[in-house]
């Protein structure tokens, strides 16, 4: 079980957490023309890479905050966590 | 017999207190302070067990996690568990234990063909034997292989002990409490960290209790016993015995087996029988110790062949002799602790020793002992069926790889030392990359990948004083970066004597012609000869070795049998052991019970359960409860003798003659606030809101990014900035959730604010025509008419004092209106709806009667919404937008999504108006066609409409826009039915929804 630092609530166990994805991930602006390709790779496509990986964590049964957490994906160091306008 | 092998004095045991227990039926007397293990063989009891493949009598071989072979099955207290290791469980009044893996006892097994059948049981056995014909496997060789495989019986009975969890961090975690463990420990305490000592065994010091040491002029046991009771002093150090820590983690998260009430005659009623912790450690010091390797010698599986060290621990800690003839067998200086310990309790042992003549404090000593040594010696084979009677043993070549001369001595025991191989498991578990260490002949740990540190044997060192030094500046290292306190600690003198070098001998050769079975795991019966088999069939890497001959696995873990196996691997390829590599060690350590891992989490305990405030008031009414997630919401109210089928179709018949209450406060409920709010709206529903007035509610379509329909609900506009917003009771989660998603990272620049407010809003709905009437009895000071409150409207109102919201919203297809109060006023406003509507005839009805409604009324829900749906495919396309964006609008342009002949929501009827439609049938055209028979869409939900008094569905159908008229057949392979339907409207009643807004 991993231990994740909350950046608004300090160290807590990943139970309190529930992951949410590739946190390098930006949604396309409203209201502009995208070719299908640009969609499909935002809706669908994600790496899935071996080592640093940043990701979004969302702090469920918390503060109820998003943020963004980098980890090794092979040995789960988290390197940092931070906020997302960070 | 009455404890025969037990010493006149000495050991830890209580002596004036004796137990009575039970083995196999018979009665026998041990002391407290045994273990089950010690006061059998105080008894004399050697026969314990049969073997796992071959069923050949088995002894005990260790004295605690070493042992490989006496695992029992163990009735306390009523509760009776297979697999119980004899030698780690302590001795209780009324402890009843019997063999395993024995039929019909373990004197007499019939499975014990198998061992003289044994050229047939190679390596690979099961996979070669069991393959054809394969119609075999379910009749015939599966229940063969259960029956002689089995190891123990689970009970089937309800576990009615008590389990719990508990969670701890701290500073440092220190598993074991011998001497390595203990001046870490203490080194650590003494600067202030908070440290937990967690020892597996009753009683704290390790080896220690069994080696012939002093430290600071105590001996090692009551140098041991002081530093425990200093530590037991200290607030910042927790130490717990019986406590077996078996998992090690990511970031440090250490899982911990503590044995809290087995040991104990009388539990006290709360005390649990085992607790379970998870320890979040900053620092891990691994003080495991080591375990003695045996060598390899024939039929080594003898009962009355010991690991040297647990036979001496038995003298030591239980004052048992394990036997009264004892051939000492070993490689290194070992040995000859136990052949001395011998000799002070009156037995003359025999050293075998497969070293040269040599001199060593110890071997000086047991000289001057007058101990019978013979070097350059091995055993060849032990000779005895039930238990050891005598050996052959022959003095060794100069290459050691055959025998000059042999002999056969009479012996009732043989004590093997192989030198010792520290336990790592631990540090394997942690990510650690071990290595080999070649002055030893093991793995040790390399460089740590989380915060630990192998200390004492565990990582390799085997001398006290080293030992000591190391633990002692490792604790106040480690400590002191924590808690930036340095306590100076005079490292303590110690007498020990040295060793000197081992020998690399590990297993005795096989004289010409002879062929006797030298077993390397016990546990798995796997002997030398079945290695050999897998590496002559071609099997390269350890990790296939292992699983094709079971090496190594199961409770065991290659404790005993790891070294020798990979031994053995490299000789026959000729290689080196760190070529050959290790297995992967994974958790658990020791077993542990099921019960531990899932604590209290059974029963009503196994998740939370979520109760509306009415709920109470539905109990009473008999309400007939279902699961919507951890909400129970009556499923439907039960009156007389009536089936759900009949109180169903009552309510819903009531709710569309004269007016039903539901209770609704389950559905998700989502406080919406801010400048922004109605702009957020407009991006997460694909309808519009951006005018949407103060007063009104709507209803509104939620898409995922990849146009999916998400949820739906209505939200409705309180005041200018401030939005009631409602879900479906299985999405309320997800949604917020959702929500929180767009607002904290897609768009932080809208200023709006969510929170979930479920909880706090009690909900009934009041549907059917007569539910404006009993709003006018409930509110009489508000203005209820179609024009002050038309469909849609919203108002808020005085419930005989208590504020509540009324919406007028319907699901059921009716005039119908929600009322929401907070929630302790939910069952005073359920109570006063139920009063009132008596006069109108009112009932409650249930989510079956919901559904019946809904469904003819064509409204989707949750099977419709089902995660493969788009807003064209429910019929919902006239909410989607098409002049603004919104979450999924991109989507809904992909070209599948487009297709002319696009799956759609329709309505089905029986053609004979009588059978039921199963929810999940295939829509095909002809039922006889040839598989697989094309499908052309599936009934998502079924009921019997009270309007029209016959079944109907709702089904998601390819092309269902030009389908409706057309005949197909429902075809159910599960209920085994086909059923010949007409696709029509999936608005089967009130097509024009005038109901809703009359």
């Amino acid at each position: 079980m991993l231990n994740i630092k909350c950046p608004y609530c300090g160290d807590r166990s990943q139970k309190e957490f529930a992951y949410g994805g590739d946190g390098t991930i930006t949604r396309p602006k409203l209201n502009q023309e995208i070719s299908d390709e640009e969609w499909d790779n935002f809706v669908y496509l994600r790496k899935s890479p071996r080592g640093k990986h940043i990701e979004l964590w969302h702090h469920i049964a918390g503060c109820r905050q998003w943020f963004k957490v980098e980890r090794d994906t092979t040995t789960h160091e988290i390197f940092r966590t931070f906020k997302p306008e960070e | 017999m009455s404890q025969n092998f037990r010493l006149n004095t000495g050991g830890l045991i209580n002596r004036n207190k004796p137990i009575e227990f039970k083995f196999n039926g018979k009665k026998y007397i041990g002391y407290e302070g045994d273990t089950l293990a010690s006061a059998l063989l105080a008894n004399g009891i050697h026969l314990i067990g049969r073997s796992f493949k071959y069923h050949r009598p088995r002894g005990f071989f260790g004295a605690g996690v070493d042992e490989p072979n006496a695992k029992m099955q163990v009735e306390i207290n009523g509760c009776s568990e297979p697999n119980i290791n004899a030698t780690e469980i302590e001795l209780v009044n009324g402890l009843s234990a019997s063999s395993q893996n024995c039929w019909p006892s373990v004197n007499f097994d019939i499975g014990a063909i198998n061992n003289f059948l044994n050229r047939f049981f190679p390596a690979g056995f099961y996979y070669k034997t069991f393959m054809w014909p394969k119609s075999f496997w379910y009749r015939v060789y599966e229940p063969f292989i259960r029956k002689a495989a089995g190891l123990g019986i689970a009970s089937l009975e309800k576990d009615k002990e008590r389990y719990e969890h508990k969670y701890e961090y701290c500073d440092l975690l220190v598993t074991g409490s011998g001497p390595a463990g203990l001046a870490s420990a203490y080194a650590a305490a003494k600067n202030g960290a908070k440290v937990i000592l967690a020892e597996d065994k009753p009683r704290y010091g390790g080896t220690l209790l069994t080696d012939d040491v002093t430290i600071d002029n105590l001996s090692g046991k009551d140098w041991s016993e002081k530093i425990i009771s200093e530590l037991k002093e200290m607030p910042n150090v927790i130490v717990k015995n019986r406590s077996q820590v078996f998992g090690y983690y990511d970031h440090n998260m250490m899982v911990m087996f503590e044995r809290t009430g087995d040991h104990l005659e009388k539990k006290p009623k709360y005390t649990p029988r085992q607790r379970l912790w998870y320890i979040r450690a900053k620092e891990v010091l691994l003080s495991t110790g080591s375990i003695e390797r045996p060598i390899v010698f024939g039929n080594n599986d003898t009962p009355g062949v010991f690991l040297s060290a647990a036979a001496k621990e038995y003298m030591k800690v239980y004052g048992v002799l394990i036997g009264k003839k004892p051939i000492i067998f070993t490689n290194n200086d070992s040995g000859y602790e136990t052949a001395i310990e011998f000799k002070k309790n009156g037995v003359n042992p025999i050293v075998l020793d497969t070293r040269e003549d040599q001199n060593s404090e110890l071997i000086n000593e047991a000289k001057d002992l007058d101990i019978k040594i013979k070097f350059s010696y091995a055993v060849i084979v032990a000779h005895g069926y039930k238990k050891v009677k005598s050996a052959t043993i022959g003095k060794l070549n100069k290459e050691k790889i055959d025998f000059e001369n042999t002999e056969q001595i009479d012996c009732d025991s043989i004590c093997v030392s192989g030198f010792w191989t520290p336990t790592v498991h631990l540090a394997s578990q942690s990510g650690n990359k071990l290595k080999f260490n070649d002055s030893i002949d093991a793995f040790v740990p390399d460089k740590s990948k989380q915060n630990e540190h192998s200390l004492g044997a565990a990582n390799g060192t085997f001398t006290l004083q080293d030992t000591l030094k190391n633990s002692f500046n490792t604790g106040s290292e480690v400590s002191k970066s924590i808690t930036k306190k340095d306590e100076k600690i005079q490292i303590p003198n110690t007498n020990e004597r040295r060793y000197s070098a081992h020998d690399k001998f590990w297993c005795s050769p096989l004289p010409k012609g002879k062929n006797y079975k030298r077993f390397v795991d016990f546990q798995n019966d796997v002997a030398v000869s079945d290695i050999e088999v897998a590496l002559r069939e071609g099997y390269r890497s350890i990790e296939h070795v292992k699983r094709y001959t079971t090496l190594g696995m199961a409770t065991d873990q290659g404790r005993t049998s790891n070294l020798n196996g990979l031994q053995l691997v490299a000789n026959v390829e000729k290689k080196i052991v760190p070529q050959v590599g290790h297995t992967t060690f994974r958790p658990p350590f020791t077993p542990v019970t099921i019960g531990t891992i899932v604590g209290r989490e059974i029963g009503k305990e196994y998740m939370p359960t979520r109760k509306t405030p009415m709920h109470h008031w539905h109990e009473k009414n008999n309400a007939v409860w279902v699961d919507a997630g951890a909400w129970k919401r009556p499923r439907y109210y039960n009156r007389g003798n009536e089936n759900l089928f009949e109180a169903s179709k009552r309510e819903a018949k009531n709710v569309r003659d004269h007016v039903g209450v539901c209770d609704v406060t389950t559905l998700g409920k989502i406080d919406i606030k801010g400048p922004d709010a109605a702009e957020f709206l407009n991006r997460v529903y694909t309808n519009a809101w951006l005018k949407l007035p103060v007063g009104k509610a709507r209803y509104g379509v939620m898409l995922r990014e990849d146009g999916i329909v998400m949820d739906d609900g209505t939200t409705t506009r309180i005041s200018e900035n401030h939005y009631h917003m409602t879900t479906t009771t299985a999405q309320a989660a997800n949604v917020l959730s959702h929500l929180e998603y767009y607002l904290q990272i897609v768009w932080p620049e809208l200023n709006v604010n969510v929170v979930s407010t479920t909880e706090q809003w009690a909900g009934a709905a009041i549907a059917g025509p007569k539910s404006r009437d009993l709003l006018a009895k409930l509110f009489p000071k508000i203005d209820v008419s179609n024009e002050a409150l038309p469909f849609m409207g919203y108002v808020e109102g005085d419930l005989f004092g208590v504020k509540a919201r009324i919406f007028r919203i319907s699901f059921s297809g009716e005039l119908a209106y929600e009322i929401n109060v907070e929630s302790d006023f939910g069952l005073f406003m359920w109570e006063k709806i139920i009063d009132i509507g008596e006069e109108f005839n009112i009932q409650p009805y249930g989510t079956e009667a919901l559904s019946t409604l809904r469904i003819e009324m064509g409204h989707v829900a949750g099977p419709e919404l089902d995660g493969r749906t788009i807003p064209y495919d429910v019929s919902l396309e006239g909410l989607v937008s098409k002049k603004k964006d919104f979450i999924g609008k991109r989507s809904l342009a992909k070209e599948a999504f487009n297709k002319a002949d696009r799956q759609k929501i329709v309505g089905l009827v029986p053609l004979d108006r009588k059978s039921s439609i199963p929810e999940g049938s295939h829509l095909v055209e002809n039922k006889n066609a040839k598989l697989p028979n094309p499908k052309l869409g599936h009934v998502s939900s079924s009921c019997w409409s009270v309007e029209n008094n016959n079944p109907f569905s709702l089904a998601i159908l390819k092309d269902g826009k030009n389908m409706i008229g057309k005949k197909l057949f429902a075809v159910s392979p599960l209920k085994n039915t086909s059923i010949e339907v007409e696709v029509m409207s999936s608005h089967y009643v009130d097509h024009e929804g005038k109901r809703v807004r009359s």
